[in-house]
């Protein structure tokens, strides 16, 4: 096989041909290796300089494929700096545990991928290491904040890739980028070894050229961790897909995410329409469904992610790791000069709202009614559960946009998360897959479903995945 | 001069005796070398989380109920956040408005709350005085760091320094008897904050309070709370306001120095823990909890009345300081089981001896540590009873017990400490003695007993104090 034939494998195809002994699971690792060393979209912080060695794969469920892994997952002995400068260089003595499981189901660490700043963004472009480009047009951003992920899976540098979603993290750059992206069950994968963005949102994901890869490599993250207080068993085996229809499913679209207010693109709107006729066609029924605090997601969402990360980010102070600037003068200086000069812009804006957000006098305003309308979110999609199997949006309500087309305005950064906030506010998982393209550009088809769906999510991502055939391969030129 | 009154209230820390912190699984040390009980965890690295210590709920349970506080069905932790050194993740895992205790007496004081948290880590200052000011760098020893502690918070119910001390002895006793905490201020596993006000005399309002910290015993923490009240009076009898503040006591120096003022108060900007799951307490928990929960002091006490005899007071004293109970126990046991009687109430002689031992070393010390073993105490309580050595003999004998340790009998027999009776030659020595005196043997001869004074002094004087003062009055009695 060559190198060009290689790569057009999918995961899961490549898995069984190495258990197969068709192909050498070291040579598929060395020809993604040599991509992914050549990379010119800034899509990795770290490269491994060699396959892994003395490693059988061939009884492995993941057959020794290759994994691009987002910066912020703690490698043992690897840089993991969750693409800030006050963390560059840091090497930590020990391994996330969803890492640990994937390694041992078969999947080494390929590179480290470029990420937004501790998670804080939607296009990669706050970065300490460099915005990253998206390949499908390399003047527009991939999407964030796992940007490095989604474009390194979507040019063909890894074959597939772990990021992590706190408000659409991993859902938009798949979207931006042609890729299948799974935000699971609030607790169904662990934390343990995560960089914490907000704690109560983060969770870790599959980036993933198709729904079939994504639901075997979801399948060997989840479970319960004792070193992870908030993580659950997952009552289910992670199936792989097989559903090709959506006969009796029945398909909610919200007015308050859909609608003509929610400044969403012709272009995407006309990709997300069409996907609803082709889920009819395939035997789903489509209407109306409510979600009425849908509209404050957004406002809660950057009240408590910044106020749990102010505190998250505290501990970096130069005192035991990482940066550490003007040493020798008082605490008080290392403290504000070690963090000025290591935490960019956005990051500083959030620890400050969140900070404020928490004060005293203002946490009752602020963050204590966010958490009120947090549940107030939580109860809608219950109730549309009931009438409705998934909720269905577009995932970004643009294609990816020009590298600093939105840097000079956060608020309007954060629109980009318009769709995705909702559902880890709830705790509840989301998929995003291709729908087609518009001007050239990718576009995103999220559903949504109630805790612990994600087989049921996967096989109706699958079925409409069928019926797409979405081409890819462009980026991967 | 207006008479004010002091209003005082605790705050005590007490570390568990739990094998792992609060919220990893490094083992708890004290005086190890630096740094060597750590993990991602407590060293806050990146990416850890922290899993609640299963034993600390069970240790903070039986706290709770000993204090007979209300246990919260569902409690939660919160993050208090601040930056220092010693706080690796710039918060502190504690419980802030729901705790998982509440309410609550101990003795007469009222408990407010109870609550879990963790310990912060050591800093240790490179300075001449091992204090921050004037130190060039500091080092930070995080094996301390996550190490369980219990706060009790009480209401302001104490009025004097001697009342705080006295009080939290018996949290001490009560914490012992528990086996949650080894309780000890000079190794930082019993701490006590005090929060101290005064207001005239039949006044209902508060006054402003201060709050004291950094006394690491218990006479300090009288003195401190003394020192703080007698300058809050002075201030008030010169119409000066109280600031609210945070003082440190120096024991060296008898001073009070303000630490933070108001304005520089913290804002903690507490938020409910997101790493960890609400704690629910299951009928099981509570059972295993009520099961250990051993003779507590205020029980301790009632049976040392009913079944010793002792009176209130010292039954009191003797259930409060654990080490003094257990003591006098093992004394009266061997007492009993050495065959040995010293009447009905032996167990009340039993605690004068013992609280003679505890005069000559110190009140600070267990007299288990002492070379008095209860069994040479007990022994010496019955050579006395049975008058085969006199009283002021046998306090030479307790002398030397003190000093060199050993056994009583061995003790008498080397020293000629012995009694001395009749047949002994003290009946010819008590002839003497009147011979002595006549004057005030006539006097005693027509009745009044006062005068025997001089003649029984004698007699002492002759024997070295090993008759018998009683013995000695009936001979005299006898030969007048």
């Amino acid at each position: 096989m060559t190198i060009g034939e290689l790569i057009e494998l999918s995961a899961a195809t490549a898995a069984e041909k190495v258990r197969a002994r068709e192909i050498d699971a070291r040579e598929l690792f060395e020809a993604y290796r040599e991509r992914a060393a050549a990379d010119e979209l800034n899509a990795f912080t770290w490269v491994a300089d060699a396959p892994p060695d003395d490693r059988s794969f061939e009884g492995t469920s993941l057959g020794g494929v290759p994994l691009g892994i987002k910066d912020l997952f703690c490698t043992e002995g690897v840089p993991s700096q969750a693409g800030s400068k006050i963390l560059e260089g840091y090497r930590p003595p020990y391994t996330a545990t969803v890492v640990e499981k994937l390694d041992h189901a078969g999947a080494p660490l390929l590179g480290k991928t470029n990420q937004d700043e501790f998670a804080m963004g939607s296009s990669n472009e706050n970065s300490g290491f460099g915005p990253v480009l998206n390949p499908w047009d390399r003047t527009r951003v991939p999407g964030g904040s796992s940007g490095g992920s989604a474009a390194a899976v979507a040019a063909g540098l890894v074959p597939w890739a772990i990021g992590t979603d706190t408000g659409g993290s991993i859902r938009q750059p798949a979207a931006l980028c042609g890729i299948v992206g799974l935000k699971p069950t609030y607790g169904a994968c662990s934390r343990r070894g995560m960089i914490a963005f907000a704690s109560s949102l983060d969770q870790a994901g599959p980036l993933t050229r198709d729904v079939t890869d994504c639901a075997l490599l979801f399948r060997h993250m989840v479970g319960q961790d004792p070193w992870d207080s908030t993580s659950l068993a997952f009552p289910e085996k992670i199936a792989l897909p097989r559903g090709e229809d959506l006969s009796g499913i029945r398909l909610g679209v919200p007015e308050e995410l859909t609608g003509e207010g929610g400044g969403i693109d012709p272009g995407v709107r006309d990709s997300y329409e069409a996907t609803l006729r082709l889920a009819e066609r395939l035997g789903a029924s489509i209407e109306p469904c409510r979600l009425p605090h849908a509209p404050h997601a957004l406002s809660a969402y950057y009240l408590i992610a910044p106020a749990e990360a102010s505190a998250n980010l505290a501990r970096f102070d130069g005192v035991r790791y990482g940066l550490r600037v003007d040493g020798e003068a008082d605490l008080i200086t290392m403290y504000s000069r070690t963090r000025a000069v290591g935490f960019g812009a956005e990051v500083k804006r959030r620890i400050m709202l969140g900070t404020y957000a928490l004060s005293s006098g203002y946490y009752e305003a602020y963050y204590g009614t966010a958490l009120k309308v947090r549940t107030k979110i939580a109860d809608d999609f219950r109730a549309a559960f009931e009438r409705f199997d998934f909720v269905v949006t577009p995932t970004s309500p643009w294609v990816a946009f020009e590298l600093g087309a939105r840097m000079d305005d956060p608020l309007s950064m954060y629109l980009n998360d318009f769709c995705t906030v909702p559902m880890p506010l709830a705790g509840i998982p989301a998929i995003s897959i291709p729908s087609g393209l518009s001007d050239g550009l990718p576009v995103g088809f999220q559903l949504a479903g109630p805790a612990f769906s994600e087989n049921r999510l996967l096989s109706a991502g699958y079925a409409l995945e069928q019926a797409i055939v979405f081409d890819g391969s462009a980026a991967r030129r | 001069m207006t008479d004010y009154e002091p209003v005082i209230g605790l705050e005590i820390h007490v570390q568990l005796d739990t094998r792992t912190k609060m919220f990893c699984g490094c083992e708890l040390s004290f005086a190890d070398s630096p740094n060597t009980h750590t993990c991602p965890t407590c060293l806050a690295l990146p990416g850890a989380l922290p899993v609640v210590n299963a034993r600390a709920i069970h240790f903070a349970l039986m706290i709770g109920m000993a204090l007979g506080c209300e246990i919260a069905e569902r409690s939660i932790f919160h993050r208090k956040n601040y930056f220092y050194p010693d706080s690796p993740k710039a918060y502190q895992i504690s419980q802030y408005d729901v705790p998982i205790c509440r309410g609550g007496h101990l003795g007469e004081v009222r408990i407010r709350r109870v609550h879990l948290e963790e310990d912060a880590a050591k800093l240790n200052h490179i300075s001449a005085s091992g204090r921050i000011h004037g130190s060039e760098r500091s080092w930070v020893d995080f094996n301390r760091g996550g190490t369980p502690l219990v706060e009790i918070v009480t209401e302001p119910d104490i009025h004097s320094p001697a009342q705080a001390r006295e009080w939290l002895t018996l949290v001490r006793a009560t914490l012992k008897s528990l086996g949650v905490s080894d309780v000890d201020m000079s190794k930082g596993s019993l701490r006590a904050d005090a929060n101290v006000s005064v207001r005239p005399v039949g006044s209902t309002e508060l006054g402003t309070k201060t709050e004291l910290k950094n006394m690491n015993s218990f006479a300090f923490l009288e003195a401190g709370v003394r020192a703080e009240i007698e300058r809050q009076t002075r201030l008030l009898d010169a119409d000066d306001p109280v600031f609210q503040e945070t003082l440190h006591f120096d024991p060296v120096y008898k001073r009070l120095t303000p630490l933070r003022s108001k304005e520089e108060a913290h804002d903690y900007r507490y938020f409910p823990e997101p790493d960890l799951v609400p704690l629910l307490v299951t009928e099981e928990m509570l059972a295993a909890a009520r099961a250990e929960i051993p003779e507590l002091p205020a029980d301790r006490a009632g049976r040392f009345e009913r079944d010793f005899g002792l009176s209130a007071d010292r039954a009191r004293n003797f259930s409060r300081r654990t080490e003094l109970g257990d003591y006098f126990e093992a004394a009266v046991a061997s007492l009993r089981g050495g065959g040995g009687d010293a009447g009905n109430d032996g167990p009340t002689v039993v605690a004068n001896w013992l609280e003679q031992l505890v005069e000559r070393t110190g009140s600070d010390v267990d007299p288990a540590d002492s070379k008095v073993s209860p069994e040479s105490l007990a022994a010496l309580t019955t050579m006395v009873a049975a008058k085969e050595v006199s009283r002021d003999a046998g306090r030479e004998v307790l002398r030397r017990l003190v000093d060199e340790g050993g056994d009583p009998r061995t003790i008498v027999e080397q020293e000629a400490l012995g009694a001395i009776s009749d047949d002994g030659g003290l009946g010819e020595i008590v002839d003497r003695a009147i011979a002595s005196d006549p004057e005030a043997a006539a006097k005693v001869k027509d009745g009044n007993m006062k005068a025997i004074g001089p003649l029984v002094a004698f007699v002492m004087r002759e024997t070295r104090g090993r008759a018998d003062g009683g013995e000695v009055t009936r001979l005299i009695r006898e030969r007048l």
